[in-house]
């Protein structure tokens, strides 16, 4: 089901949390909101939900406006980020509930519901927990039953906060891949809320970046990375190396290969991805560039470089390689090196 | 050496300690037994100082009856009333964030801030024959001061903080997102409140129900003001009590007595059955 926001806004007290947030999400795609803490990604996805009233704007689903209607008619399905499992009954009353304080016209019988509840609890492979209480089980174990339990009343729309916010990192990784399939398997159309970049690139097939109540960007994970449209999204997708145009920098940039245009001016700067940067041993001992150091990233090598600036402050660049490349540079700690930019993005 | 020296050091405080802390257990015991239970004793052997025909034909005099009716009732009224208008303000303070909430919690407080026979005072002054509205409840022929309406006003006024004060950090700390995900899965607000907040807050509900029950019988200084002691009438059990008492009938006083201190002592027992049942609800969670 596609779903429409129009001029969202909200304000709690003095803080604007969302400032006219325009947003179509089309069928079937699995949707990162990522943003710092504090952005209103969260409030958005309540909001969508109707756990929160907007003070402005539309939210329709499908084309139906639901903007007025109550959160239990809205039909979406919602996963909190710390679960919200009732912590009285059985994981498969949990799941079972959805279906239960459905009215009496719409009412499974009970060996129907059952019967699904089994179904979804082998969906999330849990079904040999379904007599457990939620204290007795694991985090990520928790949050499938979650899922489960939300998926049970046929959400037309499944909203997810924080999905993975409270798992170590090894269960992370796993439940990322599992909910990737999952949507794959069940093609319902999702958002799920991320500060982390990372988690968005990685699970979502389309990510609205998210800053200020504002949004900054939406495109597929490549797109937000190849084409940042702005300095905010360049710093907070993936790293960055940034390089301000001065009057004394013109001519360094023109010699690392940083083409600077003709009608620039001193407020633009470039944006550099670490594996945008080649570096070489410098013939030339007045290179402004030393290496200071490097650390092992698995397969690739992140190598921190000083650079002089002609006011005479270093400053940090940062560049990665393969390890078998770096190796084949034969580079210490302390030398002089010559670098060689082969794409930047540049904002002003 | 150092292990020694550190030994020796360790047990001369231990020593301090158990002759601090065996002095403190005797003055808690002593002060115990002294005061709460020497009076429970004798209550019942005064009681029962003119043997068992006495104290149950006490026991059955139709005044002694009507006070205990009269206290049953009045518990039967306020109880009910306050458990509803504790849940209800305990769901407003946590659920719901609105202007003068702080005055809210600090109102709930009052009835143990002000000392009862100035709250039964002022129920005297606003309800009573030459109070503010006293005229027109004159003129309507409806008494409330020396009657029973005013004894469960007063009652209710007293006993009103006990059932939302044992809500409210429970359901702060529980927080609203099961209620949330309830609703969220299509239940009503009726069916998330008895499906999903009842069972959770179930035992600290039951707490302070008990606490407020215990009160709304034991009640005397409000009561007192307000109800004119008129016997068979609007004489509760603790005001018969005091009756009997000043008239020299001892068996009945204290008959009267053992009725309230038993209800106390099942109180008490309820009271920690409740406190260890809510311990394991805790701890499940």
């Amino acid at each position: 089901m596609s779903i429409l926001l129009s001029n969202i806004s909200k304000n709690f007290g003095q803080f604007s949390a969302l400032h006219d947030i325009d947003l179509v999400i089309p069928e079937g795609e699995l949707v990162a909101l990522l943003g710092p803490s504090g952005c209103g990604k969260t409030t958005l996805l309540r909001i969508i939900a109707g756990l929160e009233q907007a003070d402005k704007g539309r939210i329709l689903l499908n084309g139906d406006d639901k903007t007025d209607l109550h959160v239990s008619q809205r039909g979406i399905g919602f996963v909190f980020q710390h679960y919200a499992l009732f912590r009285h009954m059985t994981v498969f009353d949990n799941v079972a509930f959805g279906m239960r304080v459905k009215d009496k016209k719409y009412r499974p019988s009970e060996t129907d519901i059952a019967k699904k509840t089994h179904a979804l609890l082998e969906l999330v492979q849990l079904d040999w927990l379904h007599d457990r209480f939620p204290d007795q089980l694991s985090g990520g174990q928790r949050q499938r039953i979650a899922l489960a339990r939300a998926l049970a009343v046929e959400p037309s729309v499944l909203l997810l906060d924080e999905p993975f916010g409270a798992l170590d990192a090894s269960v992370r990784k796993d439940l990322r891949q599992w909910l990737r399939n999952l949507h794959h398997e069940l093609n319902v159309t999702s958002i799920f809320v991320t500060h982390d970049q990372e988690e968005a690139m990685e699970v979502a097939s389309q990510v609205v970046v998210l800053n200020k109540g504002r949004i900054e960007q939406q495109g597929s994970p490549a797109e937000i990375y190849d084409h940042p449209a702005n300095v905010f999204v360049s710093k907070f997708i993936g790293q960055t190396n940034e390089f301000e145009l001065s009057h004394h920098t013109t001519d360094w940039f023109e010699h690392i290969g940083l083409q600077v245009a003709e009608e620039s001016t001193p407020d633009w700067v470039a944006h550099v991805r670490p594996h945008d940067i080649e570096i070489s041993k410098s013939t030339n001992d007045n290179s402004p560039v030393t290496l200071k150091d490097w650390q092992h990233l698995g397969a690739l090598i992140r190598i921190e470089l000083t650079k002089f600036l002609p006011n005479g402050s270093p400053k940090i660049v940062y560049a990665e390689m393969p390890n078998e490349q770096f190796k084949r540079l034969q580079l210490n700690r302390g030398d002089k090196v010559d670098l060689r930019i082969r794409h930047a993005h540049w904002f002003h | 050496m150092s292990t020694a020296i550190s030994k020796h050091v360790h047990q001369s405080t231990l020593e301090d300690a158990n002759w601090v802390r065996w002095s403190l257990i005797t003055i808690a015991l002593g002060f115990v037994i002294l005061f709460l239970c020497v009076p429970l004793l004798l209550v019942i052997i005064q009681a029962f100082s003119k043997g068992f025909g006495a104290y149950f034909s006490a026991l059955s005099q139709p005044d002694m009856l009507s006070a205990m009716r009269l206290t049953l009732l009045t518990a039967l009224i306020t109880v009910p009333l306050n458990t509803v208008f504790g849940v209800a303000a305990a769901w407003a303070i946590t659920r719901f964030e609105f202007r003068g909430k702080d005055l809210l919690i600090t109102l709930i407080d009052l009835p143990f801030s002000v000392s009862p026979v100035i709250s039964g005072l002022i129920f005297v002054l606003v309800f009573g024959a030459q109070g503010w509205f006293g005229s027109w409840f004159v003129e309507h022929d409806i008494k409330i001061i020396f009657a029973v309406p005013g004894i469960v006003l007063a009652t209710l006024f007293i006993t009103f903080p006990f059932v939302a004060r044992q809500l409210i950090p429970l359901m702060q700390e529980m927080g609203s997102e099961e209620e949330e995900a309830a609703l969220s899965l299509g239940a009503s607000g009726w069916k998330t409140f008895f499906l999903i907040t009842l069972p959770n807050i179930k035992w600290a509900l039951l707490y302070g129900v008990l606490l407020c029950n215990a009160r709304a019988m034991g009640e005397f200084g409000a009561v007192s003001v307000v109800s004119g002691h008129i016997r068979g009438m609007t004489n509760t059990l603790p005001l018969h009590v005091e009756v009997s008492y000043n008239e020299y009938d001892t068996v009945s006083a204290f008959a009267g007595a053992s009725i309230l201190a038993a209800l106390a002592i099942v109180t008490l027992i309820l009271k920690t059955l409740l406190e260890w049942k809510q311990q394991a609800n805790r701890a499940s969670v």
